[in-house]
């Protein structure tokens, strides 16, 4: 007889794999991995420098990863409804439901993230060159912003019944934290500007995931000199080895809060 | 089989079970019936783990369910709506549940039963209601398990797979399984179940067999009787 915790993990890691292959199935998978690829080709030979498109491509994925995240977690969240409702008469926990649901989804998005720019950065000779490291923080943050997107969607969706309010609520959410919450920032940083503003901006940066993200590759590029006199006080802060453990940590917290939010309200729910 | 105690459940300010009590022997057919929105569902629901009492416990083999899922193991249920994945082929649904459930099967002989041969390679989406309905049938019966839950399982049924469900259902009667049922097709009720319990309001209002719900009533026909307790009690 199996284990009792051997049994649960592989139970979860069965509708884990149903999921992700559901979602390999599906045309919208290829065009985001297709997508990803192009933008990969276009940007090395447009630019024929592979910091420079690394930058190019932060900006892109920044903005793009999120919002991705949202939607399909939103959508493969009300389209399984079925799924789920026959998984949940099996002899399964619910948690590994939800778990498992989240992660084929999560796990499919960044595989296409990873897949499509890695193919063509590795071709154009990335093992060789300096800007490696540059690309794979690139790739870990693209990672993390799909693993906190899609559980924060997955979470709005939990909580929703309407199919309508639950989309629109997830993409407030990203349009929040992508567009609003730097608009606020800038406005507060005018508005109180003969105050000290660095451990403000610091501890605004942390909590918003997407700021962190683009605040630690800028750093990591080394073009924080265009950032100015804030941008000192960044790289002191971030450019060094604790900045980034906290800056990972902020990013891990982004990620399990949601995820366990996800089990504690899945285990309440009536369905 | 199965022992409830004082089952509360509210959805909002809906009541849907006020302080609900019943035990279910082992072996045999029993009939839940009500009118709609008399709490049939919710208390299936209830006893699979899909709805959580606000107040109550539910015993399964004597193993109290709450926050348990392993006792589902022992249970086949057919859900009232048969909606699946639609992009999955009836085979790779078949496969799945089999691999999640892991436990011997005979599905091939429900297969047969039913002719659902030809659907096989089909992806659910494009199936009827009624053939989706025995791709349910066969899902819920291809396990061995002593308590078998069907939610409106004449839905969308032709005669012919209507007489084949309920040989199969006297068949796994045979072997000493306790069945739940709903159903609103009083000929049906009559003819496979062995007890009746009537809920109205959240409540049993009544439990016991076919010939001592028409005694009580003062009527020779079963559908009559139904009708009769549910205005019985409205002239209360």
């Amino acid at each position: 007889m199996p284990s009792r915790q051997y049994q649960l993990t592989t139970r979860m890691i069965k509708i884990l794999k149903y999921s992700f292959y559901d979602l390999m199935r599906s045309r919208w998978s290829y065009v985001y991995f297709l997508f990803y690829l192009l933008l990969g080709f276009v940007l090395l030979f447009l630019n024929n420098e592979l910091s420079k498109a690394v930058i190019t491509l932060m900006n892109v994925i920044i903005v793009l990863v999120p919002l991705i995240g949202t939607i399909f977690g939103v959508m493969y969240y009300y389209n399984s409804k079925e799924f789920t409702e026959l998984l949940l008469a099996q002899p399964i926990k619910r948690s590994s439901i939800f778990l498992g649901q989240y992660f084929g989804v999560a796990g499919s998005l960044t595989m296409s993230l990873v897949l499509g720019l890695g193919i063509p950065f590795a071709l154009y000779g990335l093992f060789e060159s300096n800007a490696i490291w540059d690309f794979s923080l690139l790739l870990i943050t693209g990672a993390f912003l799909t693993l906190i997107f899609t559980a924060v969607a997955f979470n709005i969706a939990l909580s929703n019944e309407n199919r309508i309010k639950g989309f629109g609520y997830a993409v407030l959410a990203w349009l929040f934290l992508a567009v609003i919450y730097d608009g606020l920032f800038l406005m507060s940083l005018i508005v109180f500007e003969e105050y000290p503003l660095d451990s403000f901006s610091l501890v605004a940066t942390m909590f918003n995931p997407i700021d962190l993200s683009r605040t630690l590759i800028l750093l990591k590029l080394d073009i924080s000199a265009l950032l100015g006199y804030t941008g000192a006080i960044f790289k002191q802060f971030f450019g060094t080895n604790f900045g980034l453990v906290m800056s990972i940590c902020m990013l891990l917290l982004w990620t399990i809060i949601p995820v366990w939010r996800l089990s504690y309200v899945a285990k309440r729910k009536d369905f | 089989m199965i022992h409830v105690e004082s089952l509360h459940k509210k959805f909002g300010k809906n009541e849907v079970l006020a302080g609900l009590e019943l035990d279910i022997d082992q072996g045999g057919i029993f009939a839940i019936l009500g009118p709609n929105g008399s709490g049939k569902t919710t208390l299936i629901k209830t006893i699979l783990g899909m709805v959580i009492p606000n107040k109550g416990t539910i015993s399964v083999m004597d193993l109290k369910i709450k926050n348990k899922w392993r006792y589902r193991q022992d249970i086949n249920y057919l859900p009232q709506i048969a909606n699946f994945p639609g992009n999955l082929k009836v085979k790779e649904l078949i496969a799945m549940i089999k691999d999640i459930r892991q436990k011997p099967s005979d599905e091939k002989k429900l297969i047969s039963l039913f002719g659902l041969e030809p659907f096989l390679d089909k992806k659910l989406s494009n199936l009827s209601g009624g053939t989706k309905q025995k791709v349910n049938i066969v899902l819920t019966f291809m396990f061995d398990s002593p308590l078998i839950i069907l939610d409106e399982p004449t839905n969308g049924l032709d005669p012919l797979s209507m007489i084949r469900l309920k040989e199969l259902i006297s068949e796994e009667k045979a072997q000493g399984k306790t069945f739940l049922i709903t159903s609103h097709i009083m000929q049906f009720v009559e003819e496979v179940s062995d007890e009746i319990v009537y809920l109205l309001e959240g409540e049993i209002y009544f439990k016991g067999s076919i010939a001592e719900l028409k005694t009580k009533t003062g009527q020779t026909n079963f559908e009559h009787a139904i009708a009769a307790i549910s205005t019985h009690n409205k002239n209360d």
